[in-house]
């Protein structure tokens, strides 16, 4: 089990590349439980939303509020990048380092390492160069590297990207067992079936606003905003 | 021609019968240039790091002044740590020149930025890579230097190599500030340079013979090391 998750608050957020707002202005709020996917066509501002949320992403106005106090938020949160980034290192090394930061002893991060390897399916890839596994293998060691520290907020950025079926329903697997162990997971995708079969609740973005948020059972059934249910229905949205 | 086929023999001799003069002018080499190498690594290391991965004002002032650096002539560099040493220089007092300790520093003077600068490509391309699972992981100063170090390490061999192997073939700097004195200061270049101006072509070879294996076996390590690179043996 995890620590319980907190909600966050986004008050007249913006975000500025280039002297150009590329997300906001906007107002958003996450309840500390759930499972958010974020939605929107290429350039919404997905990725930039997931790094503001994460704190790794410079803002132009505006507040981030978590329900937690920031020291504590930093140990409790876990990202997954789009393209996974692999420590020139193995596998077993990897998966190490985010508990050998903060200091744990090494049989426990042993233990840890073991357990994890396994949950994603790497157990008997721990002695390779992570650098030269395959796509799916980084993008599920990257997932295994997140949840190590048993982060209490989770974010992904399209983690299934260019995998194959097989791989992309191994990480849903891991993602819905870490939900239910009561990781708060918010995560974007290109994947609409991807999206149904994991939402709780959607999160709909476009050119850097906040369209639609709601539960997943009314946004897929019933969209309130006409952009929502073309995006929906497969027509190109920009 | 009958001169130089005599020189090569008889340096050959001196270095396979261990001639005693042979053996400590290279410890001697050894001795300086690996603590001149030790020395430049502890400053060289995590100051191209440092220029990699943070951000400040002067930031590309600083890496234009280490390539400038690099560029010193070691004959001034040695000009420039006798002045600094000799009895009326700011550290005259303590008594350096003309001492292994002066022919250190200033190796390490020459050695420094060449190493740093080594450095710092390497980790400006590790920390490309890096940045953003480090960030994420909400790593400390420390902590980023030490992962970008320990990933990067075959690089930073390949650097220190090489900045050995300047500082052991290096004559001019180490001329000046260490006085090529017999049994204190003289090693393998400084003794070539005598003995060759004294015609002495016998012990001139046999040194000679002994930096170029020195040289070919750096360069055989730098290879193998950008090997396992590519291979990642370790
Ligand atoms: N560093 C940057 N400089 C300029 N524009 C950027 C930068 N990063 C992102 N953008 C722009 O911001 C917009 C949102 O980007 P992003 O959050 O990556 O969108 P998404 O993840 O939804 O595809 C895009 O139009 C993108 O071109
Ligand atoms: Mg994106």
């Amino acid at each position: 089990m995890v620590a319980k998750p907190p909600s966050v608050a986004l008050r007249d957020l913006r975000v500025k590349k280039r002297g150009k707002t590329i997300l906001g202005p906007l107002d958003l709020d996450l309840e500390a439980t759930g499972f958010t996917i974020v939605l929107g066509p290429n350039g919404a501002g997905k990725t930039t939303l997931l790094k503001v949320l994460h704190g790794v992403e410079r803002i132009a106005t505006g507040t981030v509020s978590w329900s937690m106090p920031r020291s504590r938020m930093d140990q409790e949160q876990a990202y997954v990048f789009q393209r996974p980034i692999m420590l020139r290192r193995s596998v077993r090394q990897n998966l190490a380092y985010p508990l050998a930061l903060l200091g744990r002893p090494k049989s426990e991060i042993a233990i840890q390492v073991e357990h994890w390897a396994g949950r994603v399916g790497l157990g008997n890839l721990l002695d390779q160069h992570a650098p030269r596994l395959s796509g799916g293998e980084k993008q599920k060691l990257a997932l295994a590297r997140a949840l190590i520290r048993a982060p209490s907020v989770l974010f992904l950025d399209e983690p299934c990207a260019n995998l194959d079926g097989r791989s992309t329903r191994e990480i849903e697997a891991v993602l819905q067992a870490a939900h239910s162990d009561g990781t708060r997971i918010i995560m974007t995708t290109h994947d609409l079936g991807q999206a149904r079969r994991l939402a709780n609740d959607v999160i709909f973005l476009s050119q850097g606003q906040l369209h639609e948020q709601g539960a997943a059972a009314d946004i897929f059934t019933n969209p309130g905003q006409p952009k929502t249910k073309a995006f929906l229905q497969g027509d190109i949205v920009e | 021609m009958n001169d130089i086929w005599a020189g090569l023999l008889a340096g050959f001799q001196l270095v396979i019968t261990l001639d005693a003069d042979l053996v400590d002018i290279t410890l001697r080499s050894l001795k300086v240039s690996l603590s001149a190498l030790v020395i430049a690594s502890l400053i060289a290391l995590p100051l191209g790091t440092w220029l990699a991965i943070r951000r400040f004002r002067f930031r590309r002032a600083a890496i234009a002044t280490l390539n400038a650096l690099m560029g010193l002539p070691p004959v001034v560099v040695g000009l420039i740590v006798y002045l600094l040493l000799s009895r009326s220089g700011p550290f005259g007092v303590l008594g350096l020149l003309f001492t292994p300790t002066a022919m250190i520093i200033a190796q390490v003077i020459i050695i420094t930025p060449l190493i740093a600068s080594i450095t710092h490509q390497a980790m400006r391309e590790l920390w490309a890579e890096y940045h953003d699972l480090l960030i994420s992981l909400n790593t400390t100063n420390r902590q980023r230097v030490l992962t970008l170090i320990w990933d990067g390490r075959r690089a930073l061999l390949t650097g220190a190599l090489a900045g050995f192997g300047r500082a052991i073939g290096e004559v001019g700097a180490i001329m000046i500030v260490g006085g090529n004195i017999d049994h204190a200061t003289r090693v393998l270049t400084t003794a070539i340079a005598l003995e060759t101006g004294k015609g002495d072509f016998a012990l001139a070879l046999g040194l000679g013979f002994v930096l170029i294996a020195l040289a070919i076996l750096l360069n055989f390590a730098i290879h193998t090391l950008s090997r396992t690179e590519r291979h990642d043996t370790w």
